[in-house]
């Protein structure tokens, strides 16, 4: 079949990798077999552009016990037979093109990557971008997602804890919708997503198979917006009731000694979850597309292949057992059809009725080829990373309290609640700490212990510095985790960024990878799944390099857990680590806000980010703190204030500025967490942080009505909270 | 005492109930699956929250069509004790079993939030053990959860003391601002003519444990399990 240039265009494939192809099988592909390998070897299916880089993240540690690519998710042990499965996923482009439905079936995809393993789902998070909202088209989109997250994750019944939104310019063509899913289980009751064993049965169970969805993967997810205006079919709708009872019927499956698998249909729908399954199975399968439930008549065999109709799952039922796998779906009124099985001849076979349409082996389909380039530093980031202060004029003293004021209502720092407040986040009855707090915790029932989830990753540090931007995104959101008293695990991840054929994007993609890794080994948490997501680029300007780090930690004893909030009037306030200085200014949200610049590298320092953290999650451990709270957006005043306003309590304190003022209130430097103490219990917290090699500083005292920094501010908690609370 | 839960296709609160009344108040529980109508060995029947059958018709409009809601008249008119939370109640309504219907927020949004409920009538089977105006911190999580009646209907109630709950401010005022739905009259809870069936937007299964914020709801399960 000779193939012309539009058709490899719908599937976003290049000549020379359809030559490839033609050379590995030793002949023309079919259509349906195109099909297949367009959406394998896509970039969303495939990883080509970012294989070789994925391979840098450090993935081992003693309690890992499913590492990223084995299975849909990552899994760690956290003791006593119980174990915790966590992902995180795009869907970026959907919700450009749709909103709602992009936003929804983002939240339903990564809860399947959950189930799917025998996990019960127990928390969501986003991480959402867009642009400024005074932009009409960006609040559509906001709203747009905000709902579709809502309406999709309230119906399901799994708590929504948080996670972040962050504005800027650069997402408007652009916006990016990360969703972040949680789970538990037991060690014994996973399930894998293989197929094997000769003659088992595939089961496709679920929603029926309609047109919707076609070439999500390969289209949507591997192009740059631009070319895909006119690709809304490639979003597709959600039905979180069928999502629900899924859930509930595939959990109750994960139970009983009646399957060797389970396996989602996600993007690439059936074909990258039969293929999949067999290359992990180390098996063939023989499907037959006829056996397809559909929604509408006349879907040919390669549409029914690459459909990606939501709430679908394919079941590996060992053979005999069909009876007990279809009453079980029966009886959550769900669809279960045999559509194939298991072969051994390690070849994927797809039939239409008595035709033959596809038939290739699955180790061809499933090894998309592995690009690698060595890109040059782009010559654009010296001036970026330089910060001249000399050009701007510090704060006058008495523009601080005005300043700090327009810091807590922007966009970027000030109350999420409108948002969160839609989401259902105390469902399960698990809900220890609920948004708005550094980082969500969760207790894991019928044990003393707590899982603390928090994301984070800053696109303006990355874009002026993608290395120390990617070490910092896990540093902040490993800090978050610490602040609950969690020690922090491992980690998720979701890599947004632009075009990867061009050389600064690859840089940047490059960089990001390498400063992530870094910090995960010095903070000892592997990355145990994640995403990536590129080609987020509108007009050929690309967003902000924006990785986004889920992290996942541990508290051993629920009862010593943290939040952000002061608590008790009379209670010291210090700060852990060094006081910061002028680079902590650098691209900052103060610097942006107030002086309109973006320039300016943050710095690191990793070895106190560690005894920083590991000294505030001893002190909650031993009952010492009563707040914590990572100082981070909009600097120490900002950090000083959001306690305040969430314990609805005044504080009063010095600051012992040197140099500029700027830097002292607004400079975002690293490794700081503002901590609270009652008085009987400051010696013990100052020697604990000798101990552990960390800073300690004064700071000043809880109480009152007022928020006050001698000489610089006194303004009424309730005035701070205003603004806060009204902010977006 | 033998709690019976309901499962409806879509319920997602019966888990949250099942842990509360079993682990946190010692009591018996089980579930009762749509189909199923023998309700006997139950002491009080639970209609829990979530979206039944999906919500995409109006809510609870399909699960009162349910063999289970039929045993659940049955039993409620032998004047055992049936309590309604969140779809639950929007399910009792539908089922006639409570008057009045829940519509949509007046917001147009969904709500998730702590509201503090003023307890208005002490001296039901599910109130027994709070105080008069006892203010009660226990949470919501709904779309439709407004409250509306016909002004007789309305007038009726409150004439009978079957306004259970209000919304209120922390202190106990019943206000506007504290109203999270615009329920009419701040309703957040009422009770049938004889007096067994409750249905309540708030969640009580939700704050039973001090970890998780409040132990309020703890005096509507304790208020059950005293009257049986």
């Amino acid at each position: 079949m000779p193939v012309s240039k539009e058709q490899l265009e719908e599937i976003a494939l290049s000549r020379k990798e359809y030559n490839l192809i033609v050379q590995k099988l030793g002949r023309e592909p079919t259509e349906v077999e195109l099909g297949l390998f367009g959406s394998l070897w896509s970039e969303h299916c495939g990883y080509k552009h970012s294989k070789a880089l994925l391979k840098l993240f450090p993935n081992k540690g003693k309690y890992v016990l499913i590492k990223p690519g084995e299975e849909n998710a990552g899994v760690i042990d956290i003791g006593d037979g119980q174990v915790v499965g966590f992902k995180m996923e795009s869907h970026n482009h959907p919700s450009y093109i749709e909103p709602y439905q992009g936003a929804a079936t983002g939240v339903g995809g990564i809860v399947r990557d959950i189930f799917t393993m025998g996990l019960r789902p127990i928390a969501l998070m986003n991480s959402l971008r867009f642009g400024p909202l005074s932009q009409p088209h960006n609040r559509y989109l906001f709203g747009g997602v905000v709902g579709g997250i809502g309406g999709y994750g309230n119906c399901l019944g799994i708590a929504d804890v948080g996670g972040e939104i962050y504005f800027d310019d650069c997402y408007t063509g652009n916006p990016l919708v990360n969703a972040f899913c949680l789970g538990t289980g037991k060690a014994g009751e996973l399930v894998r997503g293989r197929a094997s064993g000769e003659g088992n049965l595939i089961m496709l169970v679920g929603a029926d198979t309609g047109r919707d969805g076609l070439h999500g993967a390969s289209g949507l997810a591997s192009r740059t917006f631009e070319e895909v205006r006119e690709l809304r079919s490639a979003v597709q709708v959600g039905n979180p009731f069928m999502e629900k009872l899924l859930i509930e019927a595939c959990l109750e499956l994960a139970k009983t000694d009646w399957i060797v698998g389970m396996q989602d249909c996600g993007a690439a729908g059936l074909t990258s979850a039969t293929v999949e399954a067999a290359d992990k199975g180390g098996s063939g399968m023989d499907i037959d597309v006829q056996k397809v439930p559909r929604r509408e008549k006349g879907m040919t065999a390669y549409e029914v292949m690459l459909s990606e109709s939501q709430e679908r799952m394919i079941v590996i039922v060992k053979k005999g057992y069909e009876g007990k796998v279809r009453a079980l779906f029966d009886r959550w009124e769900l669809h279960s059809d045999i559509i194939g099985m298991v072969t051994s001849d390690r070849m994927v076979t797809i039939r239409d009725g008595g035709q033959v349409v596809a038939h290739a082996p699955v180790e061809i389909l499933n090894t998309p080829p592995v690009y690698r380039f060595r890109p040059k530093r782009p010559a654009w980031l010296d001036g970026l990373q330089n910060l001249n202060l000399s050009k701007i004029k510090d704060i006058p003293s008495g523009q601080v309290g005005k300043i700090l004021l327009k810091l807590l209502a922007a966009p970027n720092i000030c109350s999420k609640h409108k948002v969160y407040r839609q989401y259902d986040h105390q469902v399960g009855d698990n809900t220890v700490v609920l948004p708005g707090s550094d980082a969500a915790v969760l207790r894991i029932q019928e044990t003393p212990k707590a899982i603390s989830m928090a994301s984070d990753g800053n696109g303006r540090y990355c874009y002026v510095n993608p290395f120390l931007g990617g070490v910092i995104a896990v540093a902040e959101a490993a800090r978050n985790t610490a602040c609950s008293g969690a020690r922090p695990m491992a980690i998720t991840n979701c890599l947004n960024f632009g075009n990867p054929d061009k050389n600064d994007v690859y840089y940047q993609l490059q960089e990001c990878i390498k400063g992530m890794s870094q910090a995960c080994k010095k903070l000892k948490t592997p990355v145990i799944s994640g995403n990536v997501s590129l080609y987020n680029e509108t007009r050929g300007v690309a967003i902000f390099p924006t990785p986004v780090v889920g992290m996942v930690g541990l508290i051993k004893n629920v009862k010593h857990h943290c939040t952000s909030a002061f608590k008790h009037s009379g209670d010291i306030v210090f700060l852990l680590g060094n006081p910061g200085d002028d680079a902590g200014l650098g691209s900052s949200e103060y610097l942006e806000l107030i002086h309109g610049k973006v320039e300016g590298s943050q710095q690191i320092d990793l070895e106190m980010e560690k005894q920083v953290q590991d000294c505030v999650i001893k002190a909650i451990e031993r009952g010492l703190l009563n707040s914590a709270h990572d100082c981070s957006d909009g600097g120490l005043a900002v950090a000083l204030a959001e306690s305040c306003i969430q314990g609805g309590i005044g504080f009063s304190g010095n600051l012992n500025a040197k140099g500029r003022l700027d830097t002292a209130l607004f400079g975002e430097s690293q490794s700081r967490i503002i901590v609270s103490v009652s008085p009987g219990a400051a010696r013990r917290l100052e020697s604990l942080a000798f101990r552990f090699n960390v800073p300690v500083t004064r700071l000043g005292i809880v109480g009152g009505r007022q928020f006050s920094l001698k000489g610089h501010i006194d303004l009424p908690v309730s005035e701070l909270h205003q603004a806060w609370w009204n902010g977006l | 005492m033998k709690f019976g839960i309901v499962v409806f296709p879509g319920t997602w609160s019966d888990r949250d109930c099942y842990y509360s009344i079993s682990n946190i108040l010692g009591q018996k529980a089980a579930y009762i699956w749509h189909k199923d109508t023998d309700l006997s060995g139950f002491d009080c029947i639970v209609l829990p929250g979530g979206f039944s059958y999906g919500d995409y018709l109006r809510t609870g409009a399909i699960a009162r069509f349910s063999p289970v809601m039929e045993a659940v008249a049955d039993y409620s008119q032998k004047g055992r004790p049936v309590i309604g939370i969140c779809n639950g109640f929007q399910v009792l309504c539908e089922a006639h079993l409570l008057p009045g219907v829940l519509r949509q927020n007046d917001h147009l949004q969904y709500r998730c939030q702590w509201t503090y409920l003023k307890t208005i009538n002490t001296s039901t089977t599910f109130t027994s053990k709070c105080q008069q105006d006892q203010v009660l911190k226990i949470p919501i999580s709904h779309y439709e959860g407004r409250y509306y009646a016909d002004a007789d209907i309305l007038k009726e109630l409150e004439d009978t003391s079957r306004v259970v709950f209000r919304y209120a401010t922390p202190s106990g005022q019943v206000t506007g601002e504290a109203n999270p739905n615009g329920a009419l009259n701040n309703i957040a809870g009422i009770i049938s003519k004889q007096g067994n069936v409750l249905g309540m937007m708030p969640h009580p299964e939700r704050s039973c444990e001090d970890i998780l914020g409040s132990t309020d709801g703890n005096l509507i399960w304790e208020s059950i399990i005293a009257s049986i």
